[in-house]
């Protein structure tokens, strides 16, 4: 049942509900005899039915509906009247198809259902001259069949609970067997539920009895109040949480788990599995292979996942663009496949997924890639970057120049795909719906799209924050991550090239962009935080003044005049009834950052690329008495320590400390480098090295400054243990070897022995082995 | 005979067509939209659902509205959605006849024209009758 094909289900559900019509109508039809609205509909059905199980291969499905039809065809033309024996042939028409049905249902096949009885029967009264009625012709055979049906039905239609009766079967089969000829033996008719009284509870509940219809325009309308009551729900937790009133506590808990479970349940009467799309894939796929000469098999996993339905509409063409695209570009022909040693029939699969409150799909081949440079190249090419722009790239945002509006990689156009009409429309389309396209792609062994659905459109967590005194909810899916700013010194955190200010995420660049300014709000606060959000392929800081908290909001739609604004997706009420918009990050991104944040990035990027050039790095200064500074490079400090003098112990030739469970060993910077002067001091200022669980400590005197290093500026006045000074503050700073200097802690620490015997210093590399370990 | 809700807006008193009207309440916390068009006051939370609020001074040639004034709202449907008008005080459900009424005289400024369709004579003052769709209009 699980496995059916949709298209059978459909057809099932369809026919149960047609032959409950007919059954009203062929009863109808006996009082009523000459209506023939009434045939009409009739026949209808039956037609209906004859087609489509000849379509779907069910071949005496398809004979008895098909000789059912041609006793209605002559109903119709008014060649024949309706009457009793008619009827009752007719009836039992339709109670054959049942069983058939059932059987589809239950196996997936027609089963044993003989047809050929009803068929004879439907024959018979056919060759009864229609207007001998009143001459007893097949006399015989009529109360037979009448009685066969009362039987059959009484079989086929058991009640809800079903006495046991002791074998129904022996007592269908005897007045069966017992009747003269013409009517051969509708014995095997009845269906297998008599027989088996278990499967009754099991029959009753199939595929028409299990689903109703329900109105779309009614499941909304459950949905937007479940979202309303949300909402209540939301505000009565808020008040409950700032009570003391313990039953009102209980009962806010209480409200808050079956509006969670209403809420999870009305959802689920709108989901649907993607199965409905991805039963369309496999034709395609096939006919696409075929007309563009490749051999694809085609693997579908997780085709039950679920998905709202309207979204499910939503993705139907993105999804069947991408699986086209796949089998247009991405597998090669088997010829080019097999000549880079790959088996010559392509992969494609499709992949669906529950990840992060949001249904993932992906389409995956393992074709030949996407060529970040092409792409680049292209770009250049249809003048939608320049050669500058795409030699700065990194291959990952080459990638996203795909979804550019008027891409295409296609080096031909095909019937198929590369029309111009491309990655834009599926990342319109999906954006639209409040997703995201993300591409993986590696040069000859294939690419991933990977399509973020959210669940719903009603309703999704999001976060609200504070600008300017107002409210704003930015959409989870599009956050990334936030960062706070230390208030005393936000202004150092926040770096401007030109007018454009950017943030140090982690060493890189990160445009930011001030909300208030963008919404042209006056704002005297200083923003406190970055919401770092992602939009299209940029991803930049939107400054905001304070986060509140992330809550589930229902989507209420905007007045179009607000809609036309293009900064806001719809606006939401709150737990504590105020109003809050929520922030379309594409449209904003896209309104006020376009030229802005494609200047700062721009810049940003150049500075860094600037900045490589000249080497800027930044180093941490310390001093190691002797009035002299040293600088070390800040990337590859872990830590900064204080250990009392008193902690040290010795091993072998040289000093340790047991720190955190492990023996880190120290150097002594002002002995390695050759100062003295200053007395010991009872604390040591450890600067902490890590590197693949390895860690020693070097001991300086005092911790000066973090500060940026020009490379130009160095000059390369030498000593043992240092690579050269330069002048960072005014003062010339010694710029230490940390190698070496490391290596006089721990000489397997970089794991090169040979480097052991060259330390200029009174341990020998035996010693330090022991420690070390 | 036609029957108007009636409020007061900078000392005039306007009428809206009864069966325009959905409520008249008191003013609610408004959470103002960065970006609107003049004369979008904000949104307001109308049990549950998500109001527009316009505020009809701009558009009237009048003096914005004072910000500790406490304003009443009369919420009308526009297009099939509720969109409450920011007003100074709401009067009383007035019935007036066809023949107190009178099209807008020649001398009314050109930008109102659209706004007003006309006034009801009443005894001592004029009702002005508001075109709800017009008022309403981006």
């Amino acid at each position: 049942m699980e496995d059916m094909d949709e298209i059978v289900r459909e057809f099932l559900v369809e026919s149960h509900e047609n032959l409950d019509q007919l059954d009203q109508d062929l009863v109808a039809l006996e009082s009523e005899p000459g209506s023939r609205a009434l045939i009409a509909s009739v026949f209808r059905t039956i037609h209906t039915i004859k087609g489509t199980s000849g379509f779907l291969a069910f071949s005496n499905l398809e004979r008895v509906a098909h000789a059912g039809e041609n006793l209605l065809v002559e109903l119709r033309d008014g060649r024949r009247s309706m009457d009793q024996p008619t009827t009752d042939v007719l009836l039992r028409l339709v109670d054959t198809i049942r069983d058939i049905l059932r059987s589809i249902e239950a196996e997936g096949g027609e089963g044993a259902v003989q047809v050929d009885p009803v068929i004879a029967a439907i024959e018979a009264v056919q060759a009864r001259d229609p207007q001998a009625e009143d001459e007893p012709a097949p006399v015989t055979e009529e109360p037979v069949v009448v009685e066969a049906t009362q039987i059959i039905q009484a079989a086929a239609e058991p009640e809800p609970a079903p006495e046991p009766e002791p074998a129904p079967a022996p007592v269908v089969a005897a007045p069966v067997a017992q009747a003269p000829a013409p009517a051969p033996a509708p014995a095997p008719v009845p269906a297998p539920a008599a027989a088996h009284p278990d499967e009754v509870g099991a029959l009753r509940t199939g595929a028409a009895d299990a689903s109703i219809r329900v109105d779309v325009d009614l499941l909304d309308a459950l949905m937007r109040q479940v979202g309303e009551l949300v909402l209540a729900r939301n505000q009565i937790s808020r008040l409950a949480s700032g009570t003391e009133d313990v039953d009102l506590a209980r009962s806010a808990q209480r409200l808050n788990l079956i509006a969670g479970e209403l809420q999870e349940g009305v959802m689920k009467t709108r989901m649907q599995p993607i199965e409905h799309v991805w039963s369309k894939m496999p034709r395609i796929v096939r006919d696409l292979a075929a007309v563009c000469h490749r051999e694809v098999k085609l693997e579908l996993s997780g085709g039950d996942t679920e998905l709202d339905r309207s979204l499910l509409e939503a993705v139907k063409d993105p999804l069947t663009h991408l699986v086209r695209n796949a089998v247009d570009h991405g597998i090669e022909s088997a010829e080019d496949r097999i000549a880079v040693g790959k088996p010559g029939k392509g992969e494609l699969a499709l992949r669906a997924y529950h990840a992060s409150g949001q249904v993932v799909v992906e389409v995956a081949d393992d074709g030949r890639g996407i060529d970040p440079e092409k792409i680049g190249a292209k770009a250049v090419q249809r003048g939608l970057r320049t050669q500058a722009q795409v030699e700065a790239m990194s291959p990952s945002d080459l990638l996203q120049l795909l979804f550019l509006p008027g891409f295409s990689t296609a080096e031909a156009v095909t019937n198929v795909s590369g029309r111009g009409v491309g990655m834009d429309v599926v990342r319109t389309k999906i954006e639209a719906i409040g997703g995201a396209v993300e591409v993986d792609s590696v040069v000859g062994r294939g690419t991933t799209w990977r399509l973020r659905i959210p669940l719903t459109l009603a309703i999704m967590p999001a976060l609200t924050v504070e600008c300017a005194g107002d409210l704003y909810a930015i959409p989870q899916v599009n956050l990334l991550e936030l960062v706070a700013l230390d208030s005393q010194r936000s202004e150092s955190g926040i770096e401007h090239i030109h007018e454009a200010p950017v943030y140090r995420l982690r060493g890189e660049l990160l445009p930011l962009v001030s909300l208030s300014t963008v919404l042209e709000v006056p704002d005297h606060s200083d923003a406190q935080v970055i919401a770092v959000v992602q939009s299209d392929h940029q991803r930049f800081g939107l400054l905001v003044d304070r986060v509140l908290n992330t809550e589930e909001i229902v989507v209420k739609p905007l007045s179009a005049r607000l809609k036309a604004i293009g900064a806001y997706a719809g606006a939401t009420v709150l737990g504590d009834g105020h109003v809050a918009l929520i922030l379309d990050v594409q449209a904003i991104a896209r309104r006020a950052l376009a030229g802005e944040l494609e200047l700062a990035a721009r810049e940003a990027h150049a500075a860094a690329t600037a900045a490589e050039a000249h080497d800027l790095e930044q180093v941490l200064v310390v001093g190691i008495g002797g009035g002299r500074q040293v600088a070390m490079p800040l990337a590859s400090v872990a830590r900064l320590e204080h250990v009392r003098a008193d902690q040290v112990e010795w091993v072998g030739g040289r000093e340790v400390v047991q720190y955190r469970g492990t023996i880190l060993p120290l150097a002594r910077l002002d002995r390695i480098l050759g100062a003295y002067g200053e007395e010991e001091s009872s604390e040591l200022l450890l600067v902490v090295y890590s590197r693949a669980g390895r860690s020693v400590g070097l001991v300086v005197r005092e911790i000066v400054d973090i500060v940026d290093d020009d490379s130009a500026r160095h000059s390369d006045i030498e000593d043992a243990g240092l690579v050269g000074s330069t002048v960072l503050g005014d003062r010339v700073t010694e710029l230490l070897d940390v190698r070496r200097a490391i290596l006089a802690a721990d000489a397997a620490f970089y794991d090169e022995r040979v480097e052991a015997a060259v330390l200029p210093t009174q341990f020998t590399a035996d010693d330090l082995v022991g420690v070390a370990r | 005979m036609s029957q108007y809700v009636t409020f007061t807006l900078g000392g005039s008193l306007y009428g809206v067509n009864v069966t325009r009207v959905q409520e008249a309440l008191r003013s609610h916390t408004r959470t103002r939209v960065p970006l609107a068009p003049p004369g979008v006051a904000g949104l307001v939370n109308l049990r549950g659902q998500v109001v527009l609020t316009v505020d009809l001074r701009p558009k009237l040639g009048l003096a914005p509205l004072g910000e500790d004034a406490e304003p009443m709202m009369v919420v009308v449907q526009v297009d099939g959605e509720p969109v409450s008008l920011l007003v100074d005080e709401i009067g009383d459900v007035m019935e007036v006849g066809p023949d107190s009424f009178e099209a807008p005289p020649e001398t009314l400024d050109a930008d109102l024209r659209p706004l007003i369709l006309g006034a009801h004579k009443l005894d001592g003052r004029l009702l002005l009758v508001l075109d709800v769709d017009q008022a309403t209009a981006a």
